[in-house]
């Protein structure tokens, strides 16, 4: 959205109260409040050129070309004409003045189509439509389902009942579950009456722009009565309307002063590893500079003194030789000003932004389901995704579909789901070519269920007991809602998935839940409607594990119904079940042997007598002052027993296509997964082993689930020490001057063994107090993975920041929801899955794609190769820049330091823009060590990337050291061919022309050979690359020493015939051949003695693929079949559940078919809290229960009051 | 194909909804075009450094390299060169004659014998001594001949009036006088006949320098608003008064000055010595020769050197035996490091890469 992550206008200064009455503008304006206009847009076409000019010149580097410009102007200084630093600087420029140019045209035009946006405003009493910018303070306006909110509202009156209205926040703070603002009775009674409205004149007095979205305080004056105003009253800008009809506002803050727009701005802009590096480099460049200006300005002193001072009579001097020193350095930095070079930020963008779209264009990252391409948001960070060390994941949305499937059951001992073959009797795969069972005779069927298994429902039709009581027990037993907007379209409104799974499956094979009242339960029961009377639910929660209902069927039957999690029921089973339990948990295990969530059934007869009683009892509990809940908690235990079990289901919790696999090549990538997950542990869990993170190989799975800070230390510890029992305390910390003030960082530990750590949020919570945060940060960082379950947003972010803090690791976040977001901005990259929960965290996300499986392709292939790239580029750029610019040096020995330079000039204008400019941009954009199928084949190629080893500063001093010798023997080698000697005709051959064109001729060939020996994939590209810029340089530098250019300024192209003198000479060949042979037989040798004595994995694969000749193997998709005896996971969602809700009949609104609307989990603070789906759960408190922890809010106070049942 | 995994379907793009069906109601996907480029799938040829390509490389160069050296080396030392040291006599800026015998060059050479002037420790290549001209000027610009170029300070007035030359290049002209004698058995002294024209490249005499006022024969006039260089003691059409194609700018001599040298010591062609017609006797007979300088050129000050240099010249140019030492050195090496790798390979190389890579 347009919103996010641009400038905002500055606070107005010195407003303290903001009075607005409403429907008087006159009155409004004269506070010259700001109008609802948005401008995020930084230039217009006057300001443009001057504005963006400054910006750039803030940039160090083109401050630092402007500077040698203004050098250069100076005659006693000016050592190089002006254009050699002009031409580059205006290229650098105006390139980046045109990328700015195209971001703003792009602001402008969304800035337009905001600005643009119509809602209908009360002017006169009638109801106009108006652009929102012409909205003021003041105004009333009308807003529909569906619509942005346009400002900053007090609301005002609305179409549903007690003036509520729902909106959706996710624009704000990322939360997608809906909202409650509820507007004063007063102004509500209103309703949508427009005279009343335009005749409203209430005066509000309150607090003055700011950015707090969870705060607000004001008062309405209206018909000389005082209301206090707070932040349920008020509607923001950037939120949406949902399940409201119309809702009317008073406008309170517009445009810019909106608390939206004065939080923006915020997002802060990431940098890649290389970048922070290139900073330290390029002061050690600087340095380097300084260091040979010195030297040389010191020549230069003692030359002046000797020969120079003897030399006058030829060449006459005033000055002294201190101020020539002087002179001589200044000149020295413009010529050996190359060292920095000016092209290098400009080339590194473009390079990035050609491998975004590599990434954009690439077809293996596209989802076809969704219609969606992989998307590089960020065109800046390419070559972190190749060092990527941590990966946190969020779970939902991300490992999973979040789709739950009911895919097999057991009924009375004998199991279904499974496809048998008829003549092997061995079960086979489901695949998609089977056939799925024909739902056709039920009408309400939902097409989308699937099931293979046809004994099903031949035993559904065959009508047994047991086949029956399953599916109604499931048909029953949830807090389900239904919606019907037309005869037979079924909605299910489940709070988990898993139970809409099951009631859908219970739909499909004839047991149709259609609707329900606080007191019923309608369901179809094979075509005939039957309301079951619903007498109590004995709802779900953490410790329970289970939950019942009680209804009474309508020929009067009490029963008793109950799902939950095997082991707490199976407790509670009538003993004469034992033999079904018997075959049933079989069945139970291999279920869960193949990852799916099992819940087993059970129900019980009740005796009419008996649960009158109970329900006095539980009555009179109900309404308890004291230990309620251990009361009813009673009260449940007393009448769940002695229950006859029906059977067993197993629903599958949908992993993402490829997940395990691509998390098995992360982790062969020596990639450390850690999930971060808002759901329960033993959800979390089970999708750990179903996605083979944890294993049952696994030494030892961790788990930390404790209640005080010393808990948590002690089993943190504990696991540690049991890893790795030889530990010393603080021998960890190795104190390392890094930049980005972290003071240090903590090794990696290698301990024998695989673990694993399961730790909660709330363990979390105290784990990442800064005095435990180190102590996590081991115990988690021996571990091959960690999950982090019922965390939230926040908490999410720390994980992120206390890795980012003491690992020097490059860590990535990906995710698909609202609540991370936190994390995603927090990670050096992150990453947006656009799946189902929305777009927010695609929205601040570095890159996006649909499925989690392209990360794989997203790191070992695009990453790797931008990493490699980039790197690739740096080498040779500074190789080649160094070496170009080291060979004045050397010379400045031989013409006493006079700050002459070795090349004419155009060359030194030209050598980076035209002559290698082009060669080793297609090098960084079009090479490929090993193609992709090698890459994903070898995960373990990407570990290099990991370590930072192919551009350190360790790569940069080779380079440096390479450059060094190059120079050398480019300068000698020429210097050696021509001294005191003659051309083939006798003439002079040793003029500073000629060696001048030599050494520029040795230069180019040499710096072509060694991007040639560096380019390890020729494609059509690079060889016109590189054969271009070679014969460019020919052509130029022929033309450039032509008779008539010089005849056009003699002055500037003097060079005139040199090219045609020197190049017809074989010794002069000789010498380019022999330079270029020498400068690179060094790094050939290196290169092959490395390869041989200890080659890398890189060059491993390299050989193995140059022997093959075979394109690399489609990677084996293999099935993992997990055996595992592991049983848990039952299916339950993990928020305390609906049931006292459903009962209370509060939410059921006037319309049943829309009951759905108005849901709200009970947990959730209908107020702004900076975190996300699991708002309301605290990290830091103690209470598991949310409901304590929330302010009583006016709706939450309206259900105490009307709370009935209970 | 690179296929990646999992995606074989997605490539084949059999997904009925996504892929438009060509009718023309069918919605654009966003599937990202298949072109070899866009995948990254561009036909490439891919090195890499192998035993197989780097040892024969090397054997290669050190086979190309060492005939190559042996034969510039031999082309360079048949090359006969005889140098005179200029025995500084002179003490200050004056004329001497300077009469020198010497025991002839053993030459029975029958080409073309060239006689060179050398200087070293003259900062030639000095950056404010480069700078100090005006090519306008010397091309024959009439506005830069009377309103000199402002890089010629501070050789670019004299008494008001413009310098032509102008420049430090220009004032610091070679002027010794060199003539060489053949002492005959009998005593009496045959002076060679030294040809001064065609020692400097045809663009420069041809296309860079051109004296001004067009096709005015008289360059008094032309040159009549100008003072000559502080250092001459002639003005610049004086130079050559008996060759006008030899005089004020386009003087040969002036020319090769002009063309600054790359490093402080140097040599310049001073005159031609051509080969007899017959081809039948030596260009230089052998014998004793007298070498007569006519010593103008004060290079005491600055500690420089003088040198007459006489020699001739091979299809690699005058004598220098770098090269060819480089190039048999370079190609020793080469060979010597490709029987050292080869060994290096054996020992290693095979275990190393035929090592299973762990997977």
């Amino acid at each position: 959205m347009s919103f996010f992550g641009l400038d905002c206008t500055r606070k107005k200064e010195g407003e303290v109260e903001r009075k607005i009455r409403a429907n008087d503008r006159e009155y409004n304006l004269s506070f010259k409040y700001a109008t609802n206009s948005i401008k995020t847009s930084k230039y217009n076409p006057f300001t443009f050129l001057p504005l963006n000019l400054f910006e750039q010149f803030q940039r160090i580097a083109n401050a630092y070309f402007l500077f040698l410009l203004i050098l250069q102007v100076i005659p006693a200084i000016s050592s190089l004409s002006w254009f050699t630093t002009v031409v580059p600087l205006v290229l650098v420029l105006s390139v980046t003045a045109a990328k700015d140019a195209i971001d703003d045209i792009n602001r402008h035009r969304s800035d337009r189509k905001v600005n643009n946006r119509k809602v209908n405003v009360l002017i006169s009493g009638k109801l106009i439509s108006e652009k929102w910018m012409n909205v003021q303070v003041g105004d009333i306006i009308k807003l529909e389902n569906n619509q942005f909110v346009t400002a900053d509202l007090l609301l005002l009156s609305s179409s549903e009942p007690l003036n509520l209205v729902y909106i959706e926040t996710a624009e704000l703070d990322g939360e997608t579950n809906l909202k409650v603002k509820q507007a004063l009775t007063v102004t509500g009674d209103m309703g949508e009456n427009l005279e009343a409205l335009a005749e409203f004149n209430g005066e509000v007095c309150c607090e003055p722009p700011n950015n707090r979205l969870d705060r607000f305080t004001g008062t309405l004056t209206f018909n000389s009565q005082k209301y206090s105003l707070d932040n349920e009253r008020v509607l923001l800008r950037g939120c949406t309307l949902r399940n409201t009809d119309w809702c009317f506002g008073l406008v309170l803050f517009a445009g810019p002063e909106t608390k939206l727009m004065q939080n923006c701005g915020k997002s802060t802009f990431k940098r890649t590893s290389i970048d922070r590096l290139m900073n330290v480099l390029v002061l050690f460049i600087f340095g380097l500079l300084a260091l040979m200006c010195i030297i040389l300005a010191v020549g230069n002193g003692i030359w002046e003194n000797h020969a120079g001072s003897k030399f006058k009579a030829f060449l006459p001097r005033e000055e002294n030789t201190v101020f020539s020193a002087f002179l001589t350095f200044w000149s020295y930095i413009i010529i050996l000003n190359t060292v920095v070079p000016i092209s290098l930020y400009v080339s590194m963008e473009v390079i990035r932004l050609g491998n975004s779209y590599y990434i954009n264009w690439d077809r293996t990252m596209y989802h076809a389901g969704s219609d969606t391409p992989a998307e590089a948001r960020t065109t800046t960070l390419n070559e972190e995704l190749g060092q990527i060390k941590y990966i946190f994941s969020d779970k939902t949305g991300t490992l999973t579909q979040n789709i739950m499937t009911f895919n097999k059951c057991s009924i009375n001992g004998k199991s279904y789901g499974d496809v048998i073959d008829h003549y092997s009797g061995q079960s086979l795969e489901i695949t998609e070519e089977m056939t799925p069972v024909d739902f056709s005779f039920n009408r309400l069927a939902d097409p989308k269920f699937l099931f293979y298994d046809h004994s099903l429902v031949e035993g559904v039709k065959l009508e047994l007991p047991d086949v029956h009581a399953f599916f109604r027990l499931l048909a029953l037993c949830h807090t389900v809602m239904a919606e019907e907007k037309r005869e037979g379209d079924l909605v299910y409104q489940a709070q988990s998935p898993d139970e809409g799974a099951l009631v859908t499956a219970a739909r499909n094979f004839g047991f149709v839940f259609r609707s329900r009242s606080p007191e019923t339960v309608t369901i179809e029961e094979m075509g005939i409607q039957r309301t079951y009377e619903l007498l109590a639910i004995l709802d779900f929660n953490n410790v329970r594990k289970r939950m019942s209902v009680i209804v009474r069927n309508p020929e009067g039957k009490l029963s008793l119904y109950c799902k939950g999690a095997d082991t707490i029921i199976y407790e509670r089973l009538h003993p004469s079940c034992s033999e079904v339990m018997k075959v049933t948990t079989e069945h139970l295990n291999e279920f869960a042997g193949e990852g799916l969530r099992t819940l087993v059934l059970a129900y019980k007869d009740l005796d009419e007598e008996y649960f009158s009683e109970w329900k006095q009892r539980h009555h009179e509990s109900s309404v308890a002052l004291e230990d309620r809940e251990e009361k009813l908690e009673k009260l449940y235990e007393e009448i769940e027993k002695d229950m006859m079990l029906i059977g067993a289901t197993a629903v599958e919790d949908k992993l993402q296509d490829g997940v395990t696999q691509t998390l098995e090549q992360l982790a062969k990538a020596e990639i450390k997964i850690w999930v971060l997950t808002g759901d329960k542990q033993e959800t979390a869990e089970n999708i750990g082993y179903s996605c083979n993170l944890l294993r049952e190989e696994m030494n030892e799975v961790f788990v930390v689930a404790a209640n005080s800070p010393e808990e948590v230390r002690q089993e943190l510890r504990d696991a540690r020490l049991k890893m790795c029992p030889d530990t010393e305390q603080d021998k960890f910390l190795i104190p390392e001057i890094i930049l980005g003030n972290t003071p240090k960082v903590v090794q990696d530990e290698n301990v024998n063994g695989e673990y694993g750590l399961v730790i909660n949020g709330h363990s979390l919570a105290f784990a990442l107090e800064s005095n435990m945060e180190l102590e996590f940060l081991r115990t988690a960082c021996i571990c091959k993975t960690v999950i982090c379950c019922r965390v939230t947003p926040l908490q999410k972010a720390q994980v992120v920041e206390l890795v980012k803090k003491y690992k020097k690791a490059v860590t990535l976040a990906i995710g698909d929801g609202a609540n991370d977001v936190s994390m995603i901005k927090a990670a050096h990259i992150g990453v947006g899955i656009s799946g189902q929960e929305g777009m927010q965290a695609v929205l601040s996300s570095d890159f996006s794609f649909a499925q989690f499986r392209f990360l794989q392709r997203l790191l070992l292939v695009h990453g790797r190769w931008s990493y490699l790239r980039m790197c690739k580029f740096l080498r040779y750029f500074f190789y080649k820049n160094f070496t170009f610019t080291f060979v004045h040096f050397w010379y400045a020995f031989f013409c006493g330091f006079s700050a002459q330079t070795v090349y004419d000039e155009g060359y030194i204008t030209l050598y980076n823009l035209v002559y290698t400019a082009l060669p080793v941009l297609g090098m960084s954009l079009f090479d490929q060590d090993v193609n992709a199928g090698w890459s994903l084949e070898y995960p373990q190629l990407y570990v290099p990337g990991q370590l930072s080893q192919y551009f350190s500063k360790r790569a940069f001093m080779m380079c440096a050291l390479h450059s060094w010798y190059s120079s050398l023997v480019l300068f000698f080698v020429p210097y050696a061919a021509i001294y005191d000697t003659a051309r083939d005709n006798g003439k002079d051959g040793t003029d500073y022309q000629s060696f001048a064109l030599i050494t520029e001729t040795c230069l180019t060939v040499t710096v072509c050979v060694q991007l040639g020996l560096d380019l390890s994939y020729w494609t059509v590209v690079n060889h016109l690359f590189v054969w271009g810029s070679l014969g460019m340089f020919f052509i130029l530098t022929f033309t450039m020493y032509t008779d008539g250019l010089y005849r056009l300024r003699p002055s500037s192209f003097a060079f005139i015939g040199t090219a045609r003198n020197c190049l017809n000479q074989p010794n002069v060949w000789l010498t380019v051949a022999l330079t270029a042979i020498l400068c690179v037989l060094p790094v050939v040798v290196y290169r092959f003695l490395s390869s041989q004595i200890s080659p890398t994995i890189n060059e491993k694969v390299r050989y193995k693929v140059c022997q093959m000749k075979e394109p690399a193997p489609r990677p084996r998709r293999t099935r993992l079949t997990r055996r595992s005896t592991r049983r848990s996971g039952y299916a339950f969602s993990h928020a305390h559940g609906y049931g006292d809700l459903m009962t209370s009949g509060r939410y059921l609104r006037r319309n049943a078919l829309t009951c759905s609307t108005g849901l709200i989990p009970t947990g959730r603070s209908p107020g702004f809290k900076p975190t996300g789906r699991s708002a309301g759960y605290s990290p830091v408190g103690r209470e598991q229960n949310p409901k304590q922890k929330v302010e009583p809010t006016s709706l939450q106070v309206f259900r105490a009051v009307k709370d009935s049942f209970f | 194909m690179m296929a990646s995994s999992y995606n074989a379907k997605d490539e084949d793009g059999h997904h009925p909804g996504s892929v438009g069906s060509g009718g023309p109601g069918a919605v654009k996907s966003k599937k990202p075009d298949n072109t070899a480029f866009k995948q990254q799938r561009l036909p490439a040829w891919q090195p890499i450094l192998t035993a197989g390509t780097v040892l024969p490389a090397f054997f290669m160069i050190g086979l190309i390299f060492i005939p190559i050296g042996i034969g510039l080396l031999v082309t360079s030392n048949n090359i006969k060169e005889f140098e005179v040291r200029a025995v500084a006599i002179a003490t200050s800026y004056c004329v001497i004659r300077a009469l020198c015998s010497y025991t002839a060059p053993r030459t029975k050479d029958f080409s073309n014998v060239f006689m060179y002037y050398g200087l070293s420790n003259f900062y030639q290549n000095h950056r404010r001594y480069v700078k100090s001209r005006d090519d306008s000027q010397l091309n024959g610009d009439k506005s830069s001949l009377l309103n000199p170029s402002k890089e010629c300070e501070p050789y670019r007035t004299s008494d008001k009036k413009s310098i032509a030359p102008c420049g430090a290049i220009a004032n610091s002209l070679f002027n010794d006088t060199l003539e060489l004698f053949y002492i005959h058995p009998n005593g009496s002294r045959i002076a060679i006949h030294l040809v001064k024209t065609g020692i400097a490249w045809w663009t420069d005499k041809h296309v860079k320098f051109r004296n001004p006022g067009e096709n005015n024969n008289n360059l008094s006039i032309v040159f009549q608003d100008t003072s000559k260089p502080v250092n001459w003691r002639k003005p610049v059409y004086e130079l050559d008064p008996s060759d006008p194609d030899n005089n004020g700018f386009i003087n040969e001599d002036f020319i090769v000055w002009m063309r600054t040298a790359a490093l402080p010591t140097f040599r310049k062609l001073y005159r031609i010595i051509q080969k007899k017609k017959d081809n039948m006797t030596p260009t230089l007979p052998p014998g004793n020769y007298s070498l007569e300088v006519i010593y103008n050129y004060p290079v005491r000050s600055f500690d420089g050197r003088k040198r007459m240099i006489l020699s001739t010249i091979s299809w690699m140019g005058g004598k220098n035996p770098f090269l060819g030492i480089a190039y048999i050195t370079v190609g020793s090496v080469c060979f010597f490091l490709g029987v050292v790798l080869l060994i290096i390979h054996h020992k290693y190389g095979n275990r190393n890469n035929n090592a299973d890579i762990p997977n």
